[in-house]
């Protein structure tokens, strides 16, 4: 590249231009997990319509290998994915994977080593039992006494007790994502006859948290085409720009840690609003995909991402604003609650962000969003990924 | 660094394991036990790998035809040079040429022979890629050369995985002639449909690991054969650390200091289980629950239970109870002591 610096010529703007899923559903003994990943990646291509040569570099993520039991997988998906002949990494970062794999897609375009990055998140849980894979029985360690919810579940009641909020928040939020969710054809769970009332009473599995307040285990894919202005220009459909992304990361367990509000959440947040312009994030910003395994996370998350004041989040909920009709509607697309292809679940919520500022989210399009805040999680609130796209360019 | 200058001892000293530890605390015996992984994946294989399994569960072998013209033996579901989707299969012979090999002279679990055998890449009669596999060859390595022709021996109990082909054998005297040999036959097309076609596979994988926990974790074991929880406080935020790791992960400093907590404790919060988890046998419902124990700096977990389920709350104040056998206490009990007010242990949920 020439030594000269134009003015403004800082970092490349990024365009979401290609945005391609399966329809999510618990077991698809159809396909092979090529056959999966291509599925999505291939309707990515589709909708920026461009061909495998077009592109440059391919970015994979998903979660730990033991949930398929394929070692690497990025080796034998290579011809799947038309990375032959190209540069291809992994990331992995648990279950923020799918929105940390596309943050590192996005800075391949941004710092102008590729110039057309085709970016992909899968899991395809029917091939093994996730809660195996995250419960090794670790010689002299003691065992997790109660399962993943269980491990969540003592998180729900600290804020519930930090917070004073009352017990059917988490019902609410579980009752808008699965409606959400039959607006959404790619959505796994499509529970037609969903009321409150079935919510609430479902059974009680990890106290405070109720089965219908858990996501399911999901197979599927999500895949991206990320390109530069140049590619942007070229696009058939209007892209999403990146205004901000930002990784961050903290031991699940240390003295200090506050697993209600995580501080790499907030500081993660607060680094992309930063990047982006944004100073305040519950008026500026136009729809919410944020990762909600467990309904009362959407409030816990309010009041980590800047959405609310410190106790305020579950009022938030509860006034009706984050509903899809509301002033900040979170996962229109029905989130993670609806849909847990866990390495691809990330990515599915910077998708949806995207989805929505391009205006192509169908049915469950956030009436005239301009700006979209993706968000995923991972580990035991360890991981934490997250951008910002918007309808302009960045900087205009 | 020039050629034939002797520096290797002395760049490699660091990985010798030779300095003494870090820190000045004697080492207690480091504990280590074997970790066995092993899980039954079922895996689903899409049209291609289907009609390939299932072609070898009926002793026929199928590649599919790349959009050059090339043969691919086992069969991809997608082209190696243009990455389109392909599907034209063909059948293949069942001799074929080694085109490189490796002896195993000690066969590990689960492998295809359990005596000596050459691990082979072999090309079949009418494939232009070559297929990984075992061959039994009986008189040693010295019978084995690039170029050999084998044969497939078919498993007898065939059930549509790639152990269907047993291994390959020594197909005779010739080597493979310059030039075309193969039968004007074959490769064949082949519609890759079967009779009750196999769909999926279950792939047991197995990993065997030695887990050592470390010097720290070995420590903290130690003083739990005897009932007492040992923590380690960092010398630079002071907060105590259990069960101990060897450093604090927020400092990032060894922790040296060893400090006694508990036995006594406070619920910071729980959760009440209604569902049985893998591996643990406990009626249904229990309260599982973050417990400070009296000086650490972080809650861990454990089971409460001399108390109904539905009494537990955050801030009760708790007792381990040890059983006969267990590494660990086996639940916390009440103590009877007043609830610990929600600020002394707000930081430790």
């Amino acid at each position: 590249m020439s030594g000269q610096t134009r003015p403004g010529s800082g970092k490349e703007p990024v365009g979401v231009v290609g945005i391609g899923q399966t329809k999510h559903v618990s077991a698809r003994r159809d396909v092979s997990i090529a056959g999966l990943v291509r599925e999505a990646a291939a309707r990515a291509l589709q909708d920026a319509e461009l061909g495998w040569a077009d592109i440059d570099a391919v970015v994979i993520g998903k979660a730990p290998d033991f949930f398929e039991g394929v070692m690497m997988p990025e080796l034998y998906l290579a011809d799947a994915l038309g990375a032959v002949g190209k540069p291809m990494l992994r990331v992995h970062t648990a279950g923020s994977v799918g929105g940390s794999t596309a943050l590192v897609a996005a800075g391949l375009v941004a710092a102008r080593v590729h110039r057309t990055v085709l970016t992909l998140a899968f899991e395809k849980q029917s091939e093994s039992n996730a809660m195996w894979g995250l419960s090794l029985p670790v010689p002299f360690q003691q065992p997790l006494l109660a399962g993943a919810g269980g491990f969540f579940a003592p998180h729900v009641r600290a804020y519930m007790h930090r917070t004073s909020a009352p017990d059917h928040i988490g019902a609410l939020v579980a009752y808008k994502d699965r409606r959400n969710a039959l607006r959404n054809p790619y959505a796994h769970l499509h529970e037609e006859d969903i009321t409150l009332e079935k919510v609430r009473s479902s059974p009680m599995l990890w106290d405070p948290i109720r089965y219908s307040e858990t996501c399911p285990s999901s197979d599927g894919a999500c895949a991206m085409v990320l390109t530069d202005r140049a590619g942007a220009a070229r696009a058939p459909r209007p892209p999403a720009w990146v205004h901000g992304g930002a990784m961050r990361s903290e031991p699940t367990l240390f003295a200090g840690k506050d697993a209600v509000s995580p501080r790499a959440g907030s500081d993660c947040a607060a680094d992309v609003y930063r990047q982006a312009g944004i100073t305040e994030p519950r008026r500026e910003i136009d729809a919410v995909e944020m990762y909600v395994p467990f309904s009362w996370y959407e409030p816990m998350w309010l009041e980590n991402l800047g959405f609310a004041e410190e106790g305020e989040g579950w009022k938030l909920t509860e006034s009706g604003a984050t509903e899809l009709d509301g002033d900040l509607p979170v996962n229109p697309s029905g989130g993670v609650l609806s849909t847990n292809p866990i390495g691809a679940s990330g990515m599915i919520r910077f998708a949806e962000a995207a989805l929505q500022v391009r205006g192509a989210a169908g049915a469950h399009q956030v009436a005239g969003a301009r700006r979209a805040l993706g968000h995923a999680y991972g580990g035991g609130s360890q991981f934490f990924a997250m951008w910002l796209v918007g309808t302009e360019p960045p900087g205009t | 660094m020039k050629a034939g200058q002797r520096r290797q001892p002395q760049s490699l000293s660091h990985l010798t394991g030779r300095h003494p530890p870090l820190n000045a605390v004697p080492s207690p015996r480091v504990l280590s036990a074997p970790l066995v992984v092993e899980f039954p994946f079922t895996r689903s294989l899409g049209p291609v790998q289907s009609a390939f399994l299932s072609g070898l569960r009926d002793r026929t072998v199928l590649g599919v035809q790349a959009s050059d013209g090339r043969v691919v033996v086992p069969p991809t579901e997608y082209d190696p040079v243009t990455s389109e989707e392909i599907r034209d299969l063909v059948e293949v012979g069942q001799e074929g040429t080694v085109t490189t090999w490796s002896w195993n002279g000690s066969p590990r679990r689960g492998q295809p022979l359990r005596h000596p055998f050459a691990w082979v890449l072999v090309r079949l009669d009418g494939a232009d890629t070559a297929l990984l596999h075992a061959l039994d060859a009986p008189e040693g390595p010295d019978s084995v050369s690039t170029g050999m022709r084998v044969r497939i021996r078919w498993a007898a109990d065939r059930a549509g995985t790639i152990t269907d082909i047993a291994c390959f054998e020594p197909a005779g005297d010739s080597f493979e002639p310059a030039g075309e040999r193969e039968p004007a036959t074959l490769p064949e097309p082949h519609t890759g449909e079967f009779a009750d076609p196999v769909t999926g596979i279950v792939a047991p994988a197995r990993l065997d690991y030695t887990y050592t926990p470390g010097r720290a974790q070995s420590r903290y074991l130690d003083a739990l054969a005897t009932h007492r929880t040992l923590g380690e406080r960092c010398p630079r935020c002071h907060k105590v650390y259990v069960p101990p790791r060897g450093a604090c992960p927020t400092c990032g400093v060894p922790t040296g200091e060893q400090v006694e907590v508990g036995p006594r404790g406070t619920v910071t919060t729980f959760c009440v289980v209604n569902i049985k988890a893998r591996g643990v046998d406990i009626d249904v419902p229990y309260v599982y629950a973050h417990i400070a124990l009296d000086g650490a700096g972080l809650a861990l977990h454990g089971r409460i239970a001399g108390i109904p389920y539905d009494q537990v709350r955050m801030g009760l104040r708790v007792e381990p109870v040890w059983a006969e056998s267990g590494r660990y206490p086996d639940h916390y009990r009440p103590t009877g002591e007043p609830d610990a007010d929600y600020e002394t242990y707000k930081e430790l949920l």
